[in-house]
């Protein structure tokens, strides 16, 4: 057990899972980088953000595949070896990109399993990057899980932490199905305390973060850190939260969210996404069937508004939900009845 | 070819615009002021230069992440890109774009873009409303040698040749796609082979001379302009900096760099070739050089002190009327 980053978490879930399978590969754009280049230096990246760093000089060019600038033909081969037997974990840099190779996903991966049945099996990870906050601008700065989670077929993982990025990459990479694995660029330096050995989270199993009998704020990614912020401070006034990070979008731990709304009777749904078909959205319906009877206030959603991600520092910290943000929802919640 | 007087001073304070720009840029950058990602185009100037002197206001381009110096040869304003770079309200898209996404569609500058291959196709669009117009405009790409592997480029190369629009491919090659070197990653032994293989002509330009990229273009705008649809330059060229600001460069040799801008620079050949041949003066240049510096250092200043947004312009522009 030591502190480790959230980048250095998921390095080593893919260190460990290539030396337990063979049947690992790595491919995408840069992910060792320096072939071809005029100083002779392999791996002259290690993936843009480091991710797959020390991948290549432990496991060789034939597992270790930097691709050309090539989305679709990145995704379909992922979907081709996965197969034919292989398990390949793809990276699309930015899940913006996504744009470029989605038939593959939607159309191929997602529906191979359905379409042709249980022998045609895509055990493919894809990681992307994603999420505002770096002044990256419109291209390389969306959420997008909610598109995918929307997607039957993909499994959609959205970790918080390090702690929980390592064990569900892992689980990921041994997951018979399709699994698309967003990192959010502003917690890869986040750390905390992360075993040595290799240890799988299950899928559909949200962590409580942190428990009180007022409000349930439900968060994804990172606005997990934001919710357990404006928990804090709520706590400060009186008003304790149970703040829920559900871990994976599809599948989604509706009983952990049910199970606190019935105690608290309010929710707040916290989603970096725009609002209209947002996971706070989809969260928000959900309750309002199963536990209408036991809300004592509305469902209140705290999202980025229905624009693109601007460019400009200010209009991005406005464009990001906030913990002020959140305790302002929280707190109109407690104010009705 | 012989360019007139005003035409070679005219390139020539492009060129500067872009250098001086640009360097400044690469100083200003770890300040913590601009936002985002930048990546520099110094080094690249004759190719963006030698394609855009020879459009006017009619002809379109499309540009890519490395977008500055494009926008500058294509005339957008100095100091309002640097707004934009800086993340201004009044910027040239009021701080929402930045330096991955800008653009000015009234000069025909159809966007920088943050989306490796998503303007070649983009442009074949625009090259079909010039055939329509009919009035001999074109419309031209710029694509780096790890963009011209995306699929987006090659559907865009072929549909421009079943609808022979006027459409240039501008392919300027700085040896890198990132961390890897450009090699790598196209198999084709011969890439110019493979651009003529969808039937596109290709001409070829020494991209660390602006004459030579000039020539090419010349060529290949005679026919598109014409009614013979596509057509393709292939600049050899390099890039100063790192991929983007920040950038390492493990994949350079060491002292790479250091001897290209001293052995072939765009700018210093460029000031070889005129000066030697006497159709201008050393002073003629060095005027253009400081008038050039005070614009990007005032533009700079102006940057730095501009206006933040309210509120409620995080809101407009999503739709015509939102
Ligand atoms: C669809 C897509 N894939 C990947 C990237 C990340 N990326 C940005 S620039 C770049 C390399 C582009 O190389 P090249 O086309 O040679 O242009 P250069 O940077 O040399 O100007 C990559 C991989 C991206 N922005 N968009
Ligand atoms: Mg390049």
């Amino acid at each position: 057990m030591s502190i480790k980053t959230m980048r250095e978490a998921i390095n080593e879930a893919l260190h460990q899972e290539m030396a337990r399978d063979s049947r690992v590969i790595v491919l995408g754009e840069d992910v060792s980088g320096g072939a071809g280049g005029t100083s002779g230096q392999r791996e002259a990246a290690g993936g843009v953000f480091g991710l797959t760093k020390g991948l290549l000089p432990r496991f060789g060019e034939a597992r270790v595949i930097d691709t050309p600038i090539s989305e679709a033909a990145i995704i379909g081969a992922a979907n081709g070896a996965a197969l034919a037997g292989l398990r390949p974990v793809a990276e699309i840099m930015f899940a913006d990109f996504v744009g470029v190779c989605f038939d593959q996903i939607l159309n191929q991966a997602a529906k191979f399993r359905y379409m042709f049945g249980p022998n045609a099996k895509a055990p493919l990870v894809i990681r992307m990057t994603m999420g505002a906050g770096m002044g990256a601008a419109a291209q390389h700065s969306q959420t997008l899980y909610p598109l995918f989670t929307a997607i039957p077929g993909i499994k959609v993982v959205t970790p918080s932490n390090a702690y929980d990025a390592k064990g569900l990459m892992i689980a990921a990479i041994r997951d018979d199905d399709p699994v698309i694995f967003l990192e959010h660029k502003m917690l890869y330096g986040e750390s905390c305390e992360v075993p040595d050995e290799p240890y799988a989270l299950p899928f559909g199993e949200a962590a409580l973060v942190r428990s009180g009998d007022d409000v349930t704020i439900v968060a994804f990614a990172r606005m997990v850190n934001f919710a357990r912020a404006a928990a804090d401070k709520l706590a400060a006034q009186g008003i304790h939260c149970d703040v829920i990070d559900p871990r994976t979008t599809s599948p989604l731990d509706e009983d952990m969210i049910l199970e606190s709304v019935r105690a608290t009777g309010r929710l707040v749904v916290v989603d970096e996404s725009p609002p209209r078909c947002s996971l706070a959205a989809d969260v928000a319906a959900m309750v309002a069937e199963r536990a209408f009877g036991y809300l004592k206030a509305p469902v209140r959603q705290v999202t980025a508004p229905h624009t693109p991600v601007p460019f400009a520092n200010d209009l991005e910290s406005l464009y990001i939900p906030s913990p002020e943000k959140i305790i302002q929802a929280a707190l109109a919640t407690m104010a009705s009845r | 070819m012989q360019l007139s007087r005003e035409q070679l001073l005219q390139a020539f304070r492009s060129m500067v615009k872009i250098r001086e720009f640009e360097e400044r840029l690469h100083i200003e950058n770890p300040k913590g002021e601009i936002p985002g990602f930048l990546h520099l185009y110094a080094g690249q100037e004759a190719v963006a230069v030698g394609l855009c002197e020879q459009l006017t206001e009619r002809d379109y381009i499309i540009s890519t992440h490395r977008g500055h110096g494009h926008c500058i040869a294509k005339g957008c304003d100095i100091p309002a890109m640097m707004l934009e770079i800086y993340g201004r309200a009044d910027g040239l898209c009021n701080g929402k774009g930045g330096s991955m996404h800008i653009a000015d569609v009234t000069k025909g500058m159809l966007g920088a873009n943050g989306i490796v291959g998503g303007g070649q196709p983009i442009a074949v669009g625009a090259a079909i409303a010039c055939k329509m117009r009919g009035d001999g405009s074109v419309a031209a790409s710029f694509t780096g040698d790890g963009a011209a592997n995306q699929g987006t480029v090659f559907e865009a190369m072929n549909l421009a040749v079943v609808l022979q629009v006027p459409k240039v491919f501008m392919f300027e090659m700085n040896g890198y796609s990132e961390h890897t070197g450009g090699s790598y990653s196209t198999g084709a032994k011969d890439p110019v082979q493979r651009i003529r293989g969808f039937g596109i002509p290709v001409f070829e330009a020494d991209g660390f001379d602006l004459f030579s990229v000039y020539d090419a273009v010349r060529q290949a705008l005679e026919i598109s302009r014409n009614g013979g649809g596509p057509t393709a330059v292939y600049a050899q060229t390099t890039r100063y900096y790192g991929h983007f600001e920040g950038d390492p460069m493990l994949y350079r040799a060491p002292g790479e760099v250091e001897r290209l801008r001293a052995e072939n620079d765009c700018l210093q050949n460029f000031r070889r070739r005129v000066t030697e041949a006497g159709l201008l003066t050393a002073g003629d240049l060095d005027g253009i050089e400081v008038e050039i510096r005070a614009l990007v250092d005032h533009s700079v200043v102006a940057a730095k002190a501009g206006r933040g947004h309210t509120p409620a312009e995080l809101l407009t522009n999503v739709y015509a009327s939102y």
